[in-house]
């Protein structure tokens, strides 16, 4: 009953999103405000609608419904409640119900909390929202019904993957969804504004919110990924250019370039169509990576189950909506009034840059992800694109943008004065200096060349925020509580600007460091013996067995010394049967050691009884992903920003401003 | 400056920045690719020794055999030829006898193949998509494992 509740919710869902998609276009043709008000009202319908869908997909999991098709493949009564709740979105099905619910979701925040926007703007966005939920659900029901039912139910479930039987699955989805699914209104809006044929510099700053918030969960929703590859897989990587993962960069890329170019366009308004094209990117973008993830044309871990139906549906959709959005663009951007240049050497030339090198950046991650499908498709030829190609393209290209990023916010809008920056930047070159020297020195000449330059680097955009927030507040210059006054006063987008930087450079330090003094040790140890990596010594006392709700599990246990003796503590590796997918994984031991982890995995017991153990000491390696958590608490304090928060202007006021804005260019 | 100059920085800088990124595209993708290969395309082929590929295929039942300090040799099939690959370290969780395995390393001039890196991950269903190919390209794609992927269910209304 509940199974079919959600299904029928989903159809009336459909039915609401061709009226949301429809209805009030043809109400901002002729000016028929009965026509235009039907667009809220049915957006927020549409999400009620799609969120009782889900909720009763959820109830189905919840309880264990087994005569659900898609509840016996993928869940199981002895899953604790955490995995049977998850794994409502640990299969295609699920999870592209997830994805519309956000995507429903994101149309009725619009709906409700877009009070303030012009009525025609909002009209077309919701209705442009409409089109893509509507396509989805349709996409759902026809290929991807999560909600069909087996005759004679089963009496215990498949289990779910038990590589996705981990809290990460409670998080990662949602956030990147949250995320890509976020970029969606950027999308709605930037064609709202063409099929309008007007575009101004409120535009962006209704946008720019949508943006940051969409742009924080991807961050999140990334380094989350990246945090759980990195314990699960056993491999100890956090990064591995896999097809999937270069799925979510490229949208981040993308946003990132859209997050700044539509400051820009706020500000000063130029940039329009260019902002413009990259909100149409940064969703097609978003668009293209659930088409790679849910396709089956990659091998991934997030491949579920495929059916070329659906890859071929949703390649349609794909065409239809990147093509026909840039078709849009390429036939009414001409109309939009272009906006003022300025100096090479400004604000906005910075921010030009730092567009560039995003899109840049992205464009090499593009190519990397997609080649070898074409070259397939086209020769027949395999080939893979690994780490490599793209070290050697996204890493020289990151360089420059990160070199140059600590310019930005210190030089004027208009005109800025670069020899002054740089010499407001003399104490983070100095920092930079003296690390770089240091590293050296420690080294004594061995070890990696480059690694130096990146330590430089990174404390150098560390620097470099923090000096930006110095230079605001005027600490040290003047007494320390009127700075502390500035500092309170400060606008929280500048914070925020200062926290997102300071974080890359935080990650970028992870990274360097990790990749070139992490310590790898692989061995095969009988009960007894030990191993040693850098100042630690891991004993190997023996193993003994262990079971949880639905799987039973070899634990090895170790101690772990200092060179000298004294013991840190214990670690536990072990290596899990799921006897329901008769799969076995592998769960690290990690311990903390600051922001360094000793990181000890286990391969399959021999026959003489001994265990191969990967070890591995990954150095600051925590920084990566602190750094992502800083920068969302950056964009978490730009959201919060009083002119964001009131948001934008009156449409009266927006109106009045507009010509003035572009009599002005 | 004026509007053309400062139009014409902003379209050369962009034109720079993109030439580079090209440049460096078509560098990397001439050096830093690997190439699939199944058992039987390596020995057509004739791939020079020390060249960086990918192979992929079945590990040949009762082939696998374990050496010292985690060294461990194997075959890997397509039904019609066989490669030796050796390979040393821990393996991945679903390395089985019988299973897809796809190896990334390069061959010696003896033929035989040293591998850096073993991918066997995903569940117990899953077949590496080249491994599959290769198969069927070779024609022991068996019926079996096509109808164990597809998990068929009793009742079940697909």
């Amino acid at each position: 009953m509940i199974a079919e509740l959600g299904h029928y919710a989903l159809m009336l869902a459909l039915g609401l999103a061709l009226i949301q998609g429809t209805m009030p276009i043809a109400g901002t043709r002729s000016d028929d405000p009965t026509l235009i008000g039907v667009a809220a009202p049915t957006a927020l319908a549409q999400f009620a609608f799609v969120a009782v869908s889900f909720g009763a997909l959820t109830i189905c999991y919840v309880t264990s419904d087994f005569s659900v098709f898609n509840v016996y493949e993928n869940s199981n009564s002895a899953m604790p409640l955490i995995y049977r709740l998850t794994s409502v979105w640990g299969n295609h099905e699920g999870s592209m119900m997830l994805w519309v619910t956000i995507l429903a979701l994101f149309g009725a925040l619009v709906a409700a909390f877009g009070g303030n926007l012009p009525v025609k703007l909002k009209a077309n966005a919701l209705a442009v929202q409409a089109w893509i939920a509507a396509v989805f659900e349709l996409f759902i029901l026809t290929t991807s019904n999560p909600f069909l039912r087996i005759a004679d139910a089963p009496l215990e479930g498949r289990d779910l993957n038990p590589i996705l039987q981990d809290p990460g699955l409670a998080f990662h989805p949602p956030l990147l969804y949250l995320g890509y699914v976020g970029f969606s209104i950027s999308f709605s809006f930037a064609i709202a504004a063409l099929l309008e044929g007007r575009i101004d510099a409120a535009w962006a700053r209704f946008v720019r919110p949508w943006v940051l918030a969409a742009w924080m969960c991807l961050t999140l929703g990334i380094a989350g990924g990246s945090y759980w590859a990195y314990y699960e897989l056993g491999w100890g990587g956090y990064w591995f250019w896999d097809p999937v993962e270069n799925a979510s960069l490229m949208p981040w890329l993308a946003g990132t370039a859209l997050l700044h170019s539509a400051v820009v366009m706020e500000k000063r308004g130029a940039l329009k169509v260019w902002t413009i094209l990259l909100a149409i990117l940064a969703f097609s973008l978003s668009l293209i990576g659930t088409f790679l993830v849910r396709s089956g044309v990659l091998t991934s871990v997030h491949a579920f189950a495929t059916d070329p139906r659906r890859g071929i549906f949703i390649l349609v959709i794909l065409m239809a909506f990147i093509g026909g959005a840039l078709a849009l663009y390429a036939w009414r951007a001409p109309l939009l009034k272009q906006g003022g240049l300025f100096a090479p050497i400004s604000r906005e030339g910075a921010l030009v840059l730092n567009n560039l090198f995003l899109t840049s950046a992205c464009a090499t991650v593009f190519v990397g992800t997609l080649y070898p499908l074409a070259l397939e498709a086209l020769t027949a030829e395999k080939i893979s694109v690994g780490p490599p190609f793209f070290n050697a393209t996204f890493g020289p290209l990151f360089v420059p943008l990160l070199v140059a990023m600590p310019f930005g916010p210190l030089l004027g809008w208009k005109r800025g004065d670069l020899l002054g920056a740089a010499q407001r930047l003399l104490a983070a070159a100095f920092i930079a200096a003296v690390a770089v020297a240091a590293t050296f020195a420690v080294q004594h000449g061995g070890g990696p060349v480059l690694a130096p330059f990146g330590v430089g680097l990174a404390l150098f955009v560390m620097a470099g925020a923090v000096i930006d927030l110095a230079e605001r507040t005027m600490i040290l210059r003047i007494p320390l509580g009127t700075a502390l006054r500035r500092a309170v006063g400060l606008p929280r987008s500048a914070w925020g600007t200062a926290f997102a930087h300071f974080g890359i450079g935080m990650t970028l330090l992870g990274i360097v460091v990790v990749t070139a003094w992490g310590a790898e040790r692989i061995a095969a140890l009988r009960p007894g013996e030990s191993v040693d990596i850098t100042h630690y010594r891991l004993s190997f006392d023996g193993v003994f067995n262990r079971s949880g709700p639905n799987y039973r599990e070899v634990v090895a246990h170790f101690t772990v010394r200092r060179s000298n003796g004294d013991i840190l503590g214990s670690m536990e590796p072990s290596r899990r049967t799921f006897p329901s997918r008769n799969m076995a994984t592998t769960e690290a031991a990690l311990m903390r050691r600051g922001v360094s982890q000793i990181y000890l995995s286990l391969g399959d017991p021999a026959a003489d009884g001994s265990v191969p153990v990967r070890l591995y000491f990954k150095p600051l390696v925590l920084l990566i992903w602190l750094g992502a958590l800083i920068m969302f608490v950056g964009g978490g304090l730009s959201l919060s920003d009083r002119r964001l928060r009131i948001g934008a202007p009156r449409p009266r006021v927006a109106k009045a401003e507009a010509p003035a804005l572009q009599a002005a260019e | 400056m004026t509007r053309k100059r400062r139009r014409l920085v902003l379209i050369g800088g962009a034109l720079g920045v993109l030439a580079v990124a090209v440049a460096l595209m078509l560098n990397a993708l001439r050096d830093s690719i690997v190439f699939f290969n199944s058992p039987s395309d390596v020995a057509e082929k004739h791939i020079a020794a020390g060249t960086r590929i990918r192979i992929g295929g079945l590990v040949k039942p009762g082939s696998v055999a374990r050496g010292d300090n985690l060294k461990i040799s194997f075959d890997v099939t397509d039904g019609d030829r066989d490669i030796a690959v050796a390979y040393q370290g821990v393996l991945p969780d679903l390395f089985r006898e019988g299973q897809g395995v796809v190896a990334e390393g390069a061959l010696d001039s003896a033929g035989k193949f040293n591998a850096d890196t073993i991918l066997a991950k995903h569940d117990e269903t899953y077949m590496p998509k080249e491994v599959a190919d290769a198969l069927k390209k070779s024609g022991h794609w068996k019926d079996a494992y096509r109808q164990r992927a597809a998990m068929p269910v009793e009742g079940g209304d697909k």
